[in-house]
């Protein structure tokens, strides 16, 4: 029982919420970029919330299902197919053995999850994501390609065939936001201090422009060039998700989901961890603007969306076991 | 030797967001830092505490990644105080016996030629001849101060200071896997092909890393290394194998 990739897409690839327990040995994290939207899509489709999914950026793949079973999208707008009926995200889809998926273009954001009920990827030092650099989990460490068969487990692959679908939308809003315009909130780092007196307000009031060659290991960001107030030499350092470091080129690199386990650069913030998900959605060429978070704010609000995003699990868990 | 992790005072912490601490131990590249650095990872190891998803020694701090859910304070809802508190209690007992020695591992190297392209830079740069520059870096014996840069690739401390050499203008865009190399006052190991700057002097017919074996990394943070010198023979020998 499978999924046949019959166009991969931009960049498709398979990740879970990460691999953790060897960043020791220079293995870092990986996962998804978002690590909200696809536990939702997990959910609606009644898998765990640590299952693979697939993350795809921009321009989306074509599957197709040999065996019945239930999807779910959660993340930016990309337009969908299933045969020929149009599909929106934040719901469970049922589809029927031989029927294909058609995921079109992001219309705004630039990131989605497909969650498959079932969806079976090998573990790679206890994790199923896909880390490109180091060419290990997923498929071969690599992102789909045409043709590639994706496995799904038999024993979990029957549909849910939930009653009233259309009754099962989650609202997207509090969980998922794609506007640019959206400031994203950054505590200070250990070495915000070490900038120069204009660097430093800049941080906080100039416009930065996501640049085309931010990825998956970090979102690099053009703006105004920010510089130390004098050289500092660092030694290798271990690095975090949504670490902002500043290269000596003073365009700052904001550190996503797989970024090394460790570096140089000075530390001059720390990205809100609840912001995390609205910072993966930037397209090159977007704005980003930085507003200034406390830690302990940082943490409270970490705190109130986990509460938050674990009550609305329960109740999708309830529905499930209602229908 | 049983470094305690503590010289003096209370140990920096820095919160590097809601997930990780980052414990400092100094600023420098010394084998005495290195060396509280690795007590302090394995004295957490042993301490268990709740939560902790990832240890991660560098050459003068130390990462501790957690998770924040498990390190919820009712009262004032800061995980990072709560666990950087776990921490200083942990890191400030006596140290313990060491729970294991540190591992002795032999690196056999073919030097110079077509394997250790930069080796006659090296010389140069050392002032020595090409034999006499191999000879000086298998002679240490180094320390795997931090992996990283990708997976298994062993940052080394130890080389000899006539060695010491920068790294290339230009990076190479494909280092072979195995490649024995010099950047700046450290060496360390391509654990596989990769793109590098570091000057390449030789190389190893051992797999560094390799995620379908048990364990995957041939090293791990703390060991000691000591390169031996194989002949062009024994080399191809090897990799055949």
């Amino acid at each position: 029982m499978s999924v046949e990739v019959l166009k991969a897409g931009l960049l498709t690839t398979v990740q879970d919420r990460g691999r953790f327990g060897c960043a020791m040995l220079g293995v870092g994290r990986a996962g998804t970029m978002d690590d909200v939207a696809p536990r939702i899509a997990n959910a609606l489709v009644g898998n765990g919330l640590d299952a693979p999914v697939l993350e795809i950026t921009l321009a989306g793949p074509r599957l197709r299902f040999d065996a019945a079973t239930t999807i779910a999208l959660a993340g930016a707008g990309f337009a969908a197919r299933v045969g020929d009926r149009d599909v929106d995200a934040w719901r469970p889809i049922d589809v029927e053995a031989g029927e294909e998926i058609v995921i079109g273009h992001a219309h705004r954001g630039l990131r989605t999850w497909l969650a498959i009920r079932g969806l079976a990827v090998e573990q790679m030092l206890g994790s199923a994501s896909t880390d490109v650099n180091a060419r290990l989990g997923g498929l071969d460490g690599r992102a789909l390609r045409d043709g590639d068969r994706l496995r799904l487990d038999a024993a979990a692959r029957s549909p849910l065939r939930a009653k009233h679908p259309a009754a099962w939308s989650v609202d997207p809003r509090p969980w998922f936001d794609a506007d640019p315009d959206r400031p994203v909130r950054l505590v200070r780092g250990a070495h915000f201090d070490a900038l120069d007196a204009g660097s430093r307000a800049q941080l906080f009031e100039a416009p930065f422009r996501v640049t085309p060659d931010s990825n998956r290991v970090g979102i690099r960001l053009a703006g105004p060039r920010l510089a130390l107030a004098a050289p500092i030499e660092l030694v290798s350092e271990p690095l975090a998700f949504g670490t902002l470091q500043l290269p000596p080129d003073g365009e700052p690199i904001a550190l996503m989901a797989e970024h090394p386990t460790v570096g140089g650069y000075p530390r001059i913030g720390q990205i809100a961890a609840v912001d995390l998900p609205h910072l993966a959605q930037r397209r090159p060429g977007e704005t980003v603007r930085f507003a200034e978070i406390d830690l302990e704010t940082a943490q409270t609000r970490y705190l109130e969306r986990e509460r938050a995003l674990a009550k609305l699990i329960a109740a999708i868990r309830e529905r499930l076991r209602d229908s | 030797m049983i470094a305690s992790p503590q010289t003096s005072g209370p140990l920096g912490i820095e919160a590097l967001g809601e997930s990780m601490l980052l414990i400092r131990f100094g600023e420098r590249l010394d084998d005495a830092t290195s060396a509280r650095v690795h007590a302090a990872s394995e004295m957490l190891q042993a301490a268990c505490l709740p939560g902790i998803v990832d240890l991660v020694p560098a050459y003068a701090t130390l990462a501790v990644h957690f998770d924040p859910l498990a390190w919820i304070d009712e009262q004032s809802g800061n995980a990072v105080r709560a666990i950087a508190s776990a921490v200083r209690t942990v890191l400030g007992a006596p140290p313990a016996m060491r729970r294991h020695d540190a591992a002795h591992v032999e690196i056999p190297v073919l030097y110079g030629g077509d394997e250790g392209p930069d080796l006659d830079a090296l010389a140069r740069h050392a002032e020595l001849a090409p034999e006499e520059a191999a000879a000086r870096h298998a002679a240490a014996e180094y320390r795997v101060a931090m992996i990283g840069f990708a997976p298994g690739f062993p940052y080394l401390l130890g080389l000899d200071p006539a060695l010491a050499m920068p790294r290339r203008a230009t990076p190479r865009t494909r280092v072979p896997a195995g490649s024995v190399a010099i950047g700046g006052v450290q060496t360390g190991i391509y654990p596989s092909e990769l793109p590098g700057g570091w000057q390449l002097i030789g190389r190893t017919p051992l797999q560094l890393f390799d995620p379908r074996r048990d364990p995957p990394s041939l090293l791990v943070p703390g060991d000691r290394v000591r390169f031996v010198p194989i002949g062009r023979d024994e080399f191809a020998g090897r990799m055949r194998a």
